[in-house]
């Protein structure tokens, strides 16, 4: 028999508002413990949450983007358990009235065909505290709640992934689509993109559920890919050899490349949610909603598909072009008015990718801007410059920042166009390579190679490579 | 005749004229509260009355104050559930016993800023749960009307400092009746304002729902000074009103003439004691030889008001006071390694039996499987008991009834009992179920010689007819 597996995704997305979800306090990472508190996010007791409009509205342009329907009645719920990195021993959730439900996000399957992935709902949370545990396993904890009370956007999707590889398309897309909107950068490093995933196997066909697990703990895309693989064969081998499946957490383990058990459905919390009384509903008009609706910018799946007919990418450029909003424009702003994109595209995949991956740098704070790229681009199509002189060119811009046009002046770059003097070259090279010339009279067609080489190097690569390549083949093959 | 017997008007006055300070009513005070101290039946209405907290009060108040303020100086004690910065906040809990408040809450600010100086912390029921006092961990509070008495609660320190002349006048905090029904019982003015008129931020919250802050004082009009001196939109707090607060004030002393008042059946029915009914029927008399129209009212869905109450506010305080668990909050009596030991040991250390007993009511009423017959049901309930009092303000301004179905009772005498104890809310409750604002005021007393106060409800922000209401009462009577 045949298994296939079922797989829905809970992804926590922090968002990247300047203050907290329920007070003031900087979001602000990486700082000293317990510096971004107060009365609120310490959960002192009489202090009392109120709404951080920015994490409302950054969480409202998110399921807009995940082609969500937005509440216009939703509510804070309390979820209540006892952890100590939760000062007030529950989180303030969204349970009953989620913000954000029913959307979608488009990925492409194993077939290359698109695939609708559903979304249950994406709702607004705050983040709780960080522990610190001692080196040595009998040592003190520490609880840092500066992170607590960050604003979360809990994403769940519809158990509508069947394969490991899906489930990686759709974290992809959902990152892409988050950076778009502007509302996180989904850095996992930070913990501004977590995951966990529940997973069940069915023969192929059946139409009932198989038994669900959870697995958590994974830190990067790739080890939730790994983790599915392996849980998805875990539970098909049990099957096979006719074993039974319990409803249980899992945790992914790296060191393994194992999911291993946590704890069983009985063990399971009960967060007796309920409406949180401090908070009062967030009534929304359909107006507002449009206004916000308004403020999205042209997601990933759309700018891809514009790019191949506008710009007459191809499917795998595009895909990489737009896999960030800042490249996408970066990109788009370098190619205005200019009449071979593609080349340009093939130039920021290869050499400027090359640079921004090397250095690690912010593409926005990049030194070459745009404008400069195209202009570089415009010198080597008016022959100015070589392919290869225009390389030694942009290393040079992206070390100094000047212009092309001023580093090929300063350097006296210029192709040399003046055929006189490439036929002054070409006849020396000739003279030089007596034997060569032999060669091609002979027949030996890989010789003429090598005397272009030996124009080129001459000329420091400045010989327009074209009119190089006429002049000999005119003075071996047309004087005779 | 000591300072401390004074009301917030003629305190103000005095201060006013330069003929007393602040300090002065302070120091006469603490005479008081010592010798009352140095009693065997002692009040123990104050769980700190810290002199040094105090001067730098004043201090405090020096500074920032004109005389020309609301208050000019007089000294307000606070229920100790209220955060006032640099004072310690029990909630008259063991787990609270070391906690010490950072911020102030909207409503101390709010009081500073008319001239109040918040002076010494009150005794009350642990986490304001209970009805007679009994359960602080501080030891029972007693009733200067008789000493044998409970003097109700949970507000019962405020009740007490305020009738035993131990406090000029004091805030308490209202959440079933916690204002109301000490008040009545030790014969004292207690208003609970609409829920929203007053912050709830800084106030520890119990029910989060239901709880206001209010003024528990000697007359109406100390009443109504206080109520303006605390009231008004918070930021702070989102589910503050803001309306704007009003020269209550003004309304002492004015006419009720041809102002509609509604007699509710329910509330006059079996469990109601005579001498307190009569009293009560009396200063009805009062309101209508006042002009007042009395009408006959129904208010049918009265009877589930408890259960409502019960459902709703335990479960709103098993999620409340699930922070004190001795990691960030609460006193940490264990040493452990175990995690969950931690959490289960501290709480049954910290935590008073009628405290346990509602957080595990609440407990069980939010868990999956029980939600919907308990906790749904009741907030379906709750909309039904405000639609009632909705119909009914309709066709009346005002609705009086009795606080509770008795006098104060002997110390000791419900302990063992809680459902009876629960069951004399039966008058207050439903009122912070509707939001209402409603106040005790004196109305008489038993043949006992126990005080019984008249409840006065008015509609949403209608404050301003309570108090016109209750001083024709505190004037008739």
């Amino acid at each position: 028999m045949n298994y296939e597996a079922v797989i829905g995704l809970e992804i926590h997305v922090q968002l990247n508002t300047k203050t907290k979800t329920f007070c003031g306090c900087s979001t602000s990472f990486g700082e000293e413990p317990n510096t971004h508190t107060c009365p609120v996010c310490l959960g002192l007791p009489g202090a009392l949450p109120v709404l951080n409009r920015e994490a409302l509205h950054k969480a409202i342009l998110a399921g807009l983007a995940l082609n969500c329907e937005v509440a216009e009645y939703s509510v804070f719920a309390r979820k209540n358990y006892f952890y100590p990195d939760l000062p007030k021993a529950y989180q303030i959730s969204q349970y009953e009235y989620p913000i954000n439900k029913g959307g979608y996000v488009v990925i492409k399957d194993a077939n290359g065909k698109e695939k609708r992935i559903g979304i249950t709902r994406a709702h607004l949370e705050e983040d709780a505290g960080k522990l610190i545990h001692d080196e040595d396993p009998k040592g003190p904890s520490y609880v840092d709640l500066n992170r607590c009370g960050t604003p979360l956007l809990e994403i769940v999707s519809e158990p509508d992934i069947r394969t490991p590889d899906e489930a990686y398309n759709f974290l992809h897309a959902i990152k892409e689509i988050m950076q778009y909107v502007g509302v996180s950068e989904c850095n996992m490093e930070k913990g501004e993109l977590r995951v966990d995933v529940n997973i069940s196997v069915r023969p192929y066909g059946q139409k009932e559920m198989g038994i669900k697990h959870e697995i958590k703990n994974m830190n990067s895309f790739a080890n939730v890919k790994r983790a599915l693989e392996y849980e998805m064969k875990r539970q098909v081998r049990v099957l096979r050899t006719g074993g039974t499946l319990k409803q249980e957490t899992r945790l992914f383990d790296q060191s393994k490349n194992a999911t291993v058990p946590m704890r069983t459905k009985e063990e399971a919390h009960d967060y007796r949610y309920f409406p949180d009384p401090d908070l009062v509903p967030v009534i929304l008009k359909k107006e507002e909603i449009e206004e916000i609706r308004k403020e999205l910018p042209e997601l990933p799946m759309a700018k891809r598909k514009r790019f191949i007919e506008e710009y007459k990418l191809t499917e795998y450029d595009a895909v990489n072009i737009c896999s960030s909003k800042k490249l996408a424009d970066y990109f788009e702003n370098a190619v205005r008015n200019y009449k071979n994109p593609k080349k340009i595209a093939n130039w920021i995949l290869s050499e400027m990718m090359r640079v921004i991956k090397e250095g690690e740098i912010d593409i926005e704070d990049f030194i070459v801007k745009p404008e400069m790229l195209r202009e570089l681009f415009e010198i080597m199509d008016s022959g100015l410059i070589s392919g290869k002189i225009a390389k030694e060119v942009y290393d040079e811009m992206v070390k100094t920042g000047k212009r092309a046009s001023a580093i090929v002046k300063e350097k006296g770059l210029k192709q040399v166009v003046d055929e006189d003097e490439i036929g002054k070259v070409v006849e020396e090279v000739l003279k030089e390579n007596a034997d060569a010339v032999e060669d091609i009279k002979k027949g030996k067609k890989n010789a003429f190679g090598f005397l272009m080489g030996q124009i080129m190097k001459k000329t420091k690569g400045k010989a327009n490579p074209k009119l190089a390549n006429e002049i000999l083949n005119k003075r071996l093959f047309q004087s005779q | 005749m000591g300072l401390n017997e004074l009301t917030i008007a003629e305190t103000r006055e005095k201060i006013r004229n330069e003929e007393i300070t602040t300090l002065d009513i302070v120091n006469d005070l603490k005479e008081a509260i010592e010798e009352d101290n140095s009693r065997k039946d002692s009040l123990n209405a104050y769980i700190s009355f810290n002199m040094d907290e105090i001067k730098r009060e004043i201090d405090l108040y020096s500074k920032i104050n004109q005389k020309d303020t609301l208050l000019s100086g007089v000294p307000i004690a606070i229920k100790d559930i209220i955060n006032v910065k640099g004072t310690k906040t029990t909630c008259a809990s063991k787990i609270l016993k070391d906690y010490e408040a950072p911020y102030d809450a909207t409503a101390i600010e709010y009081l500073r800023k008319n001239g109040g100086v918040p002076s010494g912390k009150l005794n009350m029921d642990e986490f304001a749960m209970g009805s007679t006092n009994e359960s602080s961990s501080f030891g029972v509070v007693r009733n200067p009307h008789n000493r044998d008495k409970i003097p109700g609660g949970s507000s019962g320190g405020a009740a007490s400092a305020v009738a035993g002349n131990l406090a000029i006048a004091a805030l308490g905090s209202d959440t079933g009746g916690s204002i109301r029904q000490p008040a009545s019982m030790c014969g004292v003015f207690g208003i609970k304002p609409t829920y929203g008129r007053v912050s709830r931020y800084g106030l520890v919250a119990y029910a989060s729902s239901f709880d206001q802050i209010g003024p528990i004082t000697k007359t109406v009009m100390d009443g109504a000074l206080l109520l303006e001196a605390i009231s008004g939109h918070d930021e702070k707090d989102t589910t503050s009103a803001n309306v704007k607060t009003e020269k209550y004030s003004q309304y002492v002393g004015q006419s009720i003439k041809g102002k509609r008042i509604g007699i509710p059946e329910e509330y006059f029915g079996d469990g109601l004691e005579e001498d307190v009914r009569l009293s009560v029927e009396k200063s009805i008399d009062v309101l209508k030889e006042a002009g007042a129209i009395i009408k006959k009212i129904n208010l049918k869905y009265t009877k589930y008001a408890i259960a409502t109450y019960y459902i709703i506010a335990t479960a709103e305080a098993s999620s409340n006071l699930a922070r004190y668990d001795g990691i960030r909050y609460g006193t940490r009596f264990v040493k452990t390694d175990d995690l969950d030991t931690l959490y289960r040991k501290n709480r049954s250390i910290g935590f008073g039996d009628e405290v346990k007993r509602r957080i595990l009511l609440g407990t069980f009423t939010l868990s999956s499987g029980y939600y919907d017959a308990y906790y749904l049901k009741a907030q379906k309930v709750r909309t039904l008991i405000r639609e009632d009092f909705k119909t009914a303000f309709n066709g009346v301004d005002i609705i009086v009834t009795p606080v509770t179905p008795k006098a104060a009772w002997n110390i000791g005498q419900m302990v063992n009992d809680p459902l009876q104890m629960y069951l004399s809310d039966i008058y207050t409750v439903p009122i912070n179920i509707a939001g209402l604002p409603a106040a005790s005021v004196p109305c008489g007393k038993t043949s006992e010689g126990l005080p019984v106060g008249l409840q006065i409800i008015a509609y949403h922000f209608n404050e301003a007819d309570i108090f016109r209401a209750a001083r024709i009462v505190e004037e008739g009577v």
